[in-house]
């Protein structure tokens, strides 16, 4: 929301510098997030009175001034290029060192061997229009009109000594989208009287009612509709004052009626439109959904297919404006447009919003009554408009109007009864009564008190007020929040607080994978169609949910796999040149229940960790598995499995308890190629949940054994295709006292023959109620002998 | 016998000092001191001198035995500690070259964050709900006072799903989900992930929130300036301090913005903090009557307040990151310098 400070000082008389009030708005809600200076740009540039021009003695078109500019120098000589000057004009002059519009530097010098010290300058080269200056947009020199002394700055001749606050106003204050609504707040936050707005107009002997007839068929939709003939219209360009308000709000003129529309837009925030009369047939104006398939092309010369969701103006045959978002091309008014009809309506915001959206087309008109509008200010613009009408004397006002007013709509003053203790009870702190009083009825609101009793009604422009909370807002915001002084829960409960079990136990698992020399990595929830197809996932896109508005196709679907994130992070830090990296996510998938969702899906817990670099290798990778397990105290088991991405004689399934609850592999060699990657990489996956599930976290202390733990080694010769799993599970169920079985040696060769290898296993033989004896060691390692040859066919190597 | 022990104490003496190790010299100690040793045979020759002799000669041999040991016992502390100071010259070794070890590795600097939230406000008795990330708009919108084609809807730029599941857009939905299930006193965080269409050098599609919510009787909003001005102590220096100014979120009212001033420059205005000194961290306020409401609890018996943290911001603030896509894009070069 841009304020310039010309116009704020219309209705407050402000004594404080454009700096104290960016902070006082700031202190009361209101952030200036800049603060221009509209002549920034423009320095040294003052008014100069030609007083002699002689012609170049080397030159045809250049001609040598003599330049008054008072205290800044009597008789400046510059050369000008310009012949739209003769002695006796006022001038701009741009003195030696001085900068212009698009920064611009101006300094001594000499053209064709003549001095000059300083420019002359045009309208342009002030970064000014005719909307700021009448002839500032002619060829040649900015010639100034009236009486102004010599040496003025320039800038408060052409209105660019002028301040602009671009306000953030939240979207609670919509009565603060206008000019008079910060003014409204500047005025109570610097105490002083705001000045009422001019809102009398002379009416003429034509009606309304006569010419037109209006109906509102549509009052959900449109609260309240005011209509408001002018004739008599005489064209033409709006006054200096006007247009230079609304350049400094970033609006060009346009001529009298529209620049009177969008200066009561800016003053009040109340978007209107005026209609053409001649335009609008049968003198009808109704205000109705649209019928499906209806069409209307707007003044931009858009055409809009409309839905029974939009609210549309129309005259008896046709619609002749999409409402509050744009007029239609068929009633916009044009130079030879002999009577009006200014229309102040408020719109439901939440349906111009929808259409605004729906149709994509938008406007200064629909942006402010998306923010929301309120009937009573409805009112108090087209009484503005037509006092302005008056004022330029542009059209004759008629004497009657339409006023339809929706029941529900029926303002009704908002009054919030409560008491002070509860205000200050909110705040915790102890503002005065008498101040609370004040503050309030400096906002507008009208107060009464019957000891700690409060009832406050808010002013008819206020529709976010709905209880004490609101007052309790308005009276800090106003009283400052620096004297909020902390205090620490000093009447509530004391509660218990921290990490829950199964909380703790993730931070665990993240201590235990940091421990094994993993980095933590955090990578989007959503991946690509492409992220599936790559990793040879054919078909599980399909069953991913899927963003309706993503940023791009690329992060469209909330993954059902951490794989290619990690995967991509990886690859990521091989391209970069990393030499190694241990990464894992703690982080969830996403299941869909069924597709379209009915029900909240599946968030589901996952761990997934990637790692490559020398020394790495698939049992390296399997060790963070272990560690896992070791800490949450649960045993996985392996079994060779396929994973379309993995390499298939390098993969193995995780399994706890029977069941499925992750993998583990090396990148399959032809994606990695594809990828370019020539680092062996390894990827695990793992249902968290399952193991969170599945931990027993509990430590159940032992005493220590009594007896020595015996130990022995025992290599046995097997079949190729006898796993070290398989070997130990026969180990471990023939002989009770076994503790331990760690494989330490595979060895093939001539020695144990073709197809055949050696595995060495170290056996700890834990004692029970008495000590292993060598002779009792003997015979556990003759039995699990006898076992492994009775089951795997293994013979002592 | 005086000539025989005499020749025995000068060879002793002239022998001993030629040993160069222990081995050396227990072997010369055997020669005269073992059972079968020279000094050994002079008590045993003791037989052979008439009896007036032998009590003269017993001291003689017992001296010159004392005097033997001794030296021999002398001469072996030496050699010890020549034998071990050749031995620590030998396993001199470079303690300047490289260690074995296996580096930890190293928490995301949002999980830093996130867990030294949890234990500032897990001190001051807040517990920890996650709630889901693919949430209704009942919980991120309506219950919080956001109804549909709510102009606050358009501060947020929110991912839709279908029907009315989206991503969640903030934490605050989690209240919601607590205040439902728990009734007063409430302390709670509510920590996760969120999402926002929105990528640029300062904002993330996805990035993290904490909610904070207490609701209880008597809470007011000097309460929740002491609570976050703990908070910034503790998260960056003792001598930070907070700021409250006005602002609006439509599930509290009043709303404020917090800001903190500045670590980096104290307040003074440096680069960090635009020449502010103030540095904006967080939206908070008094949970809205309406929103307790929607939960079933008396806003005329119990007050609250909200805050909402964003995580990827305390961590870019507090650990200098200039660009919060370093966050995610996991290079371990960034990663390895969050240290535990």
């Amino acid at each position: 929301m841009k304020a310039p400070l010309s116009w704020l000082k219309d209705y407050v008389d402000i004594d404080v510098t454009p700096e104290v009030l960016q902070e006082k708005l700031f202190s009361c809600g209101f952030e200036v997030e800049e603060l221009l200076y509209a002549g920034a740009e423009i320095d040294r540039c003052v008014v100069g009175k030609i007083e002699r021009i002689v012609p170049h003695p080397d030159s045809d078109h250049l001609q040598i001034c003599t330049l008054n500019c008072g205290s800044f120098g009597e008789a400046i000589q510059i050369v000008t290029g310009a012949h739209n000057i003769k002695e006796g004009d006022l001038v701009p002059v741009a003195l030696d060192g001085s900068s212009l519009h698009g920064g611009v530097k101006i300094k001594k010098g000499k053209l064709r061997g003549v001095e000059s010290c300083g420019m002359l300058c045009s309208g342009e080269e002030l970064g000014i229009t005719d909307d700021w200056y009448d002839g500032a947009e002619v060829n040649g020199i900015l010639i100034l009109r009236g009486d102004i002394p010599v040496g003025t700055d320039i800038k408060k001749v052409v209105g660019l000594d002028d301040y602009i606050f671009d306000i953030a106003v939240t979207s609670n204050r919509p009565d603060c989208q206008s000019i008079y609504g910060i003014a409204r707040e500047v005025a109570a936050v610097l105490k002083k009287p705001l000045a009422a707005l001019d809102l009398t107009y002379t009416a003429g002997e034509e009606t309304t009612s006569g010419s037109v007839r209006v109906s509102v068929e549509a009052p959900d939709l449109c609260p309240r509709y005011i209509a408001h003939r002018v004739t008599g219209l005489k064209g033409g360009k709006s006054p200096q004052w006007m247009r230079r308000r609304l350049a400094l709000c970033g609006l060009r003129g346009i001529g009298n009626i529209v620049d009177i529309t969008n200066f009561v837009l800016l003053e009040l925030g109340q978007p209107m439109h005026a209609f053409d009369l001649s335009k609008v047939q049968g003198g009808q104006i109704v205000v109705r959904r649209a019928a499906k398939g209806e069409t209307i092309t707007t003044l931009d010369e858009k055409e809009f297919s409309l839905t029974r969701e939009n609210l549309v103006i129309c005259d008896a045959e046709k619609p002749v404006a999409l409402a509050g978002v744009m007029g239609g091309l068929n009633s916009g008014i044009g130079e030879d447009t002999a009577e009006v009809l200014f229309e102040s309506a408020k719109f439901e915001r939440a349906n111009i919003r929808r259409t605004s959206r729906a149709l994509g087309q938008k406007s200064d008109s629909s942006a402010r009554f998306e923010k929301g509008v309120d009937a009573y200010t409805t009112g108090i613009a087209i009484n503005r408009a037509l006092h302005l009408v008056c004022e330029l004397g542009c059209g004759t006002v008629a004497a009657d109007r339409w006023d339809i007013v929706a029941p529900a709509a029926q303002a009704r003053p908002v009054s919030v009864k409560t008491r002070f203790s509860a205000i200050n009870g909110l705040l915790g702190i102890d503002i005065p009564k008498e101040e609370i009083k004040d503050i309030l009825t400096r906002l507008y609101f009208s107060v009464s008190t019957r000891g700690d009793e409060l009832t406050a009604t808010a002013p008819a422009f206020r529709e976010d007020i709905e209880g004490f909370p609101d007052l309790a807002e308005e009276v800090i915001r106003m009283h400052g929040y620096d004297s909020i002084e902390g205090t620490f829960l000093a009447r509530a409960s004391v509660t218990g607080g921290g990490l829950n079990a199964a909380q703790r136990a993730e931070e665990r698992a993240k201590a235990v994978l940091r421990g094994q020399g993993y980095c933590e990595a955090v990578t989007y929830s959503f991946i690509s169609p492409k992220d599936y197809e790559l990793l040879r996932l054919h078909g599980e896109a399909e069953r991913a949910i899927r963003i309706k508005n993503p940023i791009g196709e690329d992060m469209s679907l909330m993954r059902t796999t951490l794989a290619p994130s990690m995967l991509a992070a990886l690859v990521r830090n091989i391209r970069r040149g990393n030499e190694g990296a241990r990464l894992f996510e703690l982080a969830n998938i996403y299941l869909a229940h069924e597709l379209p969702l009915a029900s909240l899906p599946e968030e589901r817990r996952t761990l997934c960790f990637g790692l490559y670099g020398e020394g790495e290798d698939f049992f390296s990778a399997k060790g963070a598995l272990e560690a896992l397990a070791a800490s949450f105290g649960v045993r996985f088991g392996y079994a060779p499995a396929q994973r379309p991405f993995l390499h298939p004689g390098k993969t193995a399934e995780v399994t706890l308890g029977g069941a499925v609850v992750g993998y583990l592999g090396e990148l399959a060699p032809d994606l990695a190629e594809e990828l370019s990657v020539e680092a062996r990489v390894y990827l695990g996956e793992l249902d968290y949940a399952a193991l969170a599930a599945a931990a027993d976290l509990t430590v159940h202390c032992s005493p220590l054994p009594k007896f020595p733990e015996v130990r022995r080694d025992l290599a046995i010769v097997v079949g190729e295709d006898v796993s070290c799993a398989a070997a130990e599970a026969v180990i471990a169920e023939s002989c009770k006292y076994v503790t331990c079985v760690r494989l330490f040696d595979v060895y093939r060769g001539e020695q144990v023959g073709v197809g055949k290898k050696s595995m060495a296993f170290s056996l700890t033989f834990t004692p029970r109620d008495k000590a292993v004896s060598p002779e009792d060691a003997d015979g556990y390692v003759k039995r699990i002998l006898k076992a492994l040859h009775e089951k795997l066919g293994a013979d002592l190597r | 016998m005086k000539e025989k022990i005499e020749a025995i104490r000068a060879a002793i003496g002239s022998e001993i000092g030629q040993t160069g190790s222990r081995k050396e010299l227990f072997e010369l100690k055997m020669r005269y001191l073992g059972k079968t040793g020279e000094i050994s045979a002079l008590s045993k020759g003791m037989r052979d001198l008439p009896p007036e002799e032998r009590p003269e000669a017993g001291k003689l041999v017992g001296d010159v035995r004392k005097w033997a040991e001794e030296l021999f016992a002398s001469r072996e502390e030496e050699l010890k500690a020549k034998e071990l100071s050749e031995r620590v010259q030998k396993e001199r070794i470079d303690v300047t070259m490289p260690a074995r070890f296996s580096p930890a590795g190293a928490a995301h600097p949002v999980s830093l964050v996130r867990a030294e939230l949890v234990d500032i406000f897990g001190g001051m008795g807040f517990d920890v709900y996650e709630g889901p990330e693919i949430e209704r708009d009942y919980y991120n919108f309506q219950a919080l006072n956001i109804p549909a084609d709510h102009p606050a809807r358009d501060m947020q730029d929110t991912f839709f799903v279908s029907g009315e599941y989206l991503l969640r857009s903030q934490t605050s939905s989690g209240q919601i989900r607590v205040m439902e299930t728990k009734k007063p006193p409430i302390k709670v965080l509510s920590p996760g992930r969120v999402y926002r269409s929105d990528s640029d050098a300062t904002h993330s599609p996805m990035f993290h929130q904490m909610e904070g919510l207490v609701v209880d009787k008597n809470i007011t909003l000097c309460d929740l300036k002491g609570i976050l001005d703990e908070f910034a102590r503790r998260m960056f220096t003792a001598e930070t301090k907070t700021r409250l100014r006005p602002s609006y979120f439509p599930f509290t009212e009043p709303s404020v913005e917090v800001d903190l001033s500045c670590h980096n420059c104290g307040g003074k205005g440096c680069r960090i903090c635009k020449g502010t000194g103030w540095i904006e961290v967080l939206g908070a306020g008094m949970v809205n009557r309406r929103v307790l409401e929607n939960c079933g609890i008396d806003p005329d018996v119990y007050t609250g307040f909200a805050f909402g943290i964003g995580l990827e911001r305390i961590a870019m603030i507090k650990y200098g990151i200039g660009d919060i896509r370093l966050l995610f894009e996991n290079d371990v070069r960034f990663l390895k310098q969050f240290r535990g």
